[in-house]
């Protein structure tokens, strides 16, 4: 009986527990401001993975600019809680200004979902390559908002908690995305984008779909950033920080939620590690940048599937679609089946 | 008039190294059907490879002639390039020819990074812009009211030589007609006794000395940093699909046009928007003639 | 009125020819063969139908509507569905969900009820999940509805794919080489079956074949294409002794 509860609400119990955690544990000093910082970052990360991952992971496209979305929702957030919120209200105005971000983002995701419709593979990465470029650009060359100098004077909102929650309804949105008709439609495009049309699938809807949130994601994921930082240019954003997010990704496992929560949290711990790891050992931080694109290549090479592979955690599949759902159907169909004309 | 005749001197200065490291990317596509995302960073190896042996040679034996010293830092240049390509094509590219075409280019992705990021934390090199020593005595001339420096004919003449060097290679050669072959139908050269490996490393080993003699032009004229290969390598790149990814005229074609738009761009625009006008002439390239201007379509069989 | 028309049908890969001047009507319920020597345009004019390709000239008109032009996903929608020569399925992907998918158009659902789980979303995807292993139940496949495609025989590939097809409701059934690596003995199942099938569902079908017993077991009328050209039309009996269509097959036997 208790296990039957357990399984259904198990994992929404446990959320909710874990979020006074959240508030308490940083104000009251037990886990300390950088501990609380890379917890951050790591809730950051999982975004920017699994917005990457629908697209290059599930849909088996070829995104390298998505940094360049992740600028836009940074930029469009800072820009409204610094000239247009009232400061004391910020607080409680950050959750719009994160959506905004998103949906900046997202209608950028546009930009590259219509030249997918006619592109792929190497060519379409060099577009979004292109993409991310662009933004940097022009973001550089607008002086209103700092041109390369760079934007401050955001407060520092991205709390704990906040990115705790935006995490989990970020988390939620995805899988039910991928658990749904329009996920089946991102996989069929992946396996086989003609066939898929024979079927009845419209690609072009689903492409956009896809483009548009996996893009709202990382924007998202760029308000989060910006509010933490404090302070934002053009050169956050550019190939090295979409590599990043590759690695995450290819790390953790393609076509894998759970994959790129691991990846995500694997990446962010493994780079912070080395930042004390080289200072113990008395060489320089330059070194760190050279880790990323080294991992890269050894996990194309090596490990090219990441953790998880295509596999995902069980608590991240609606119980629908569960191997135990299955066993429930037999049963059903064994009882209808008396009815039924079975062919050959 | 003589501001523009000025001006097109500069094009076809900048234009050449655009051009020869084009070559680069345009010869492994046509060969692997692979974008070699690391030739930027190649490139960007190969001044630093020329800078620390001009500056060796020169600490090293007094009173010796500039041009041989230049003559000599560019095959040093060509030669040590070649060799780290042909070093990552077997490393890092060879196991990856059957996996799905991702994990290459962003294998790719990966090695020029990790190239860039490891010339900025190794400390001889560091992240600070360098100079080569003076290797071509700079004396402009004035022609017309026109300016004209030795340098700026060096790269251009120097350029055009190899352009026309590669070009009898490619056309003329057993392994040029290999190269070409192949990027027709990989599965027939083997089956004339020659070792598609062997032509492949060649391949890379050409369009790294090519982009070398860049690198090494490009050092005389300009300051190196490790950051380099991002800003040229992409407009280089750029001009290989501008001229028809593939396509080794287009690549020379594409260099010259980008040429064009960089020394252009600032004429009728503010200089900060270069990067602006030359992304967006690549977008709009990929979207409506994604095989460029010499390049040839390709059909896909259902 | 008839279910498909085709005029003048003319189609070109760059300066090649693939199909030249096809024509063809088909009734509601024919069972009508395309045949021919490999390469004379068969699969082309099942590419032109579902829009893959767009035709260089000519008609494709299904109910009366023309179809030329739209895109593939709608002229599926529209009622016409078909299966490949070499199994096209989604490898990866459970048997279920390969079924699943061809109710893409009939999900019921919008993007947002999706992702917010609104009732409504939870109510057709138990909807289609019932459409679906009713489907796979006739085809003795609803056991293995969590298998990943890739993992079944040949034979099952091939029936999971029809299955897939029939799940998009069409009226019109295009089946490509159905019997292409099947043993005597599973031919003669997969005959049973399109009769079947057509009965059950209601279907007109449309099948290139070049297994000649199917051919001539099942099929009420035949078209038969040689270099994209149409050389000869008819019933079995007319098409076996017709002097081209024996020059085009050059040395094949044709038997009844």
């Amino acid at each position: 009986m208790k296990s039957e509860f357990w399984k259904r609400w198990g994992v929404l119990v446990t959320l909710i527990l874990i979020f006074p955690l959240t508030i308490l544990l940083p104000k009251f000093g037990i886990i300390n401001p950088y501990i609380d910082l890379v917890l951050k970052y790591i809730g950051i990360n999982i975004i920017l993975a699994i917005s990457l991952n629908l697209v290059n992971g599930y849909m088996g496209e070829f995104s390298v600019g998505h940094a360049g979305f992740m600028a836009i929702g940074a930029y469009t957030a800072s820009l409204l809680t610094v000239w247009l919120f009232p400061r004391q209200l910020g607080p409680f105005l950050f959750p719009i200004a994160l959506l905004s971000g998103g949906i900046a983002a997202g209608i950028a995701g546009l930009g590259i979902a219509f030249p997918s419709f006619r592109t792929r593979g190497d060519y379409l990465a060099i577009v979004t390559l292109a993409f991310n470029m662009i933004i940097k650009s022009v973001l550089e060359n607008i002086e209103a908002i700092g041109g390369p100098r760079g934007f401050m004077g955001m407060e520092k909102l991205t709390s704990l908690w906040w990115v705790y929650l935006v995490v989990i309804l970020m988390v939620f949105l995805a899988r039910n995305y991928v658990f749904s008709n329009f996920g089946r439609g991102v996989l069929s495009i992946r396996e086989d984008e003609i066939a898929s049309g024979l079927v009845s699938v419209n690609t072009r809807q689903v492409k956009v779909l896809t483009f548009v949130f996996s893009a709202f994601l990382a924007g998202v994921a760029g308000g989060l950033f910006a509010h933490e930082l404090q302070f934002i240019n053009p050169r956050s954003f550019t190939i090295l920080k979409s590599t990043d997010m590759l690695v995450m990704v290819y790390l953790g496992g393609i076509g894998s939620l759970g994959g790129s929560i691991l990846g995500a949290t694997v990446f962010t711990v493994v780079m912070e590690g080395l930042r004390s790891v080289l200072q113990q050992i008395g060489i320089s931080q330059e070194w760190r940048l050279v880790v990323a694109p080294l991992m890269l290549i050894l996990l194309m090479i090596f490990r090219p599937s990441g953790i998880m592979g295509l596999r995902e955690f069980r608590f991240l599949i609606p119980h629908k679609e569960r191997p135990e759902a299955f066993a429930g159907h037999r049963e059903q169909m064994q009882a209808r089946k008396a009815a039924k004309e079975v062919l050959p | 008039m003589e501001f523009y005749i000025q001006q097109i001197l500069n094009a076809l200065q900048v234009g050449s190294v655009y051009a020869l490291i084009a070559l680069g990317y345009t010869m492994v596509y046509g060969i692997l059907a692979m974008i070699n995302f690391a030739h930027g960073d190649i490139f960007m190896v190969s001044t630093y490879l020329a800078f620390f042996f001009s500056t060796m040679i020169l600490g090293l034996v007094n009173g010796l002639n500039p041009i041989l010293v230049f003559v000599l830092t560019l095959l040093v240049a060509m030669f040590g390039t070649a060799l780290l390509a042909v070093v990552i094509e077997r490393l890092a590219y060879k196991p990856l020819r059957t996996a799905p075409r991702m994990s290459a280019v962003i294998t790719a992705l990966g090695i020029g990074l990790f190239l860039e990021n490891f010339m900025v934390a190794f400390k001889p090199v560091g992240p600070a812009p360098r100079f080569l020593p003076p290797l071509i005595p700079a004396t402009n001339y004035n022609i017309g009211g026109v300016t004209v420096s030795t340098i700026q004919i060096v790269i251009i003449v120097v350029s055009a030589l190899v352009m026309i060097l590669l070009d009898t290679i490619v056309r003329r050669t057993m392994t040029g007609m290999a190269m070409r072959a192949i990027s027709w139908d990989k599965s027939v050269v083997p089956l004339m006794g020659i070792s598609v490996d062997r032509i492949i490393s060649m391949t890379f080993a050409l369009g790294a000395a090519v982009a070398a003699v860049g690198g090494t032009l490009y050092g005389i004229a300009y300051t190196i940093d490790p950051y380099m290969g991002i800003r040229i390598g992409w407009w280089a790149f750029i001009s290989a699909v501008v001229g028809g990814i593939g396509n080794m005229r287009g690549a020379m074609i594409g260099g010259f046009i980008l040429g064009f738009v960089e020394i252009f761009t600032p004429v009728f625009l503010p200089s900060t928007y270069r990067d602006f006008v030359a992304f967006s002439l690549l977008l709009i390239l990929l979207i409506f003639r994604p095989t460029g201007i010499l390049g040839r379509p390709m059909a896909q069989k259902v | 009125m008839t279910l498909l028309q085709i005029e003048q049908l003319t189609h070109y890969f760059g300066g090649l020819r693939a199909v030249q001047d096809f024509n063809l009507n088909l009734q509601p319920g024919e069972l009508v063969a395309l045949i021919g020597p490999n390469g004379a345009g068969k699969t082309t004019v099942f590419n032109l139908i579902t829009g893959v390709y767009r035709p260089t000239e000519g008609n494709i008109a299904f109910r009366g509507q023309s179809l030329v032009g739209w895109p593939t996903h709608k002229i599926i929608s529209m009622g016409i569905a078909r299966t490949f020569q070499n199994v096209r399925l989604f490898k990866e992907l459970s048997v279920l969900d390969n079924v699943r998918i061809a109710h893409y158009t009939r999900a019921g659902y919008s993007p947002l009820e999706a992702l917010l789980r609104l009732p409504n979303f939870l109510q057709q995807e138990e909807r289609v999940r019932q459409e679906t292993l009713d489907l796979l139940n006739i085809f003795g496949l609803d056991d293995l509805a969590e298998s990943t495609a890739k993992n079944l025989p040949y034979g099952q590939q091939r029936r999971l794919e029809i299955a897939r097809a029939l799940a998009t409701r069409p009226a019109l059934l295009l089946l490509d080489e159905p019997a292409a690596g099947m043993n005597p003995a599973e031919v003669e199942q997969l005959m049973e079956t399109i009769l079947w099938i057509r009965r059950e569902f209601q279907l007109t079908i449309l099948l290139i074949e070049h297994q000649m017993r199917v051919v001539m077991g099942i099929t009420e009328r035949i078209q038969v294409l040689d270099f994209g050209e149409t050389i000869a039309e008819g019933t079995p009996t007319e098409i076996q002794n017709h002097p081209k269509v024996i020059e085009a097959y050059l040395g094949e036997e044709v038997a009844g």
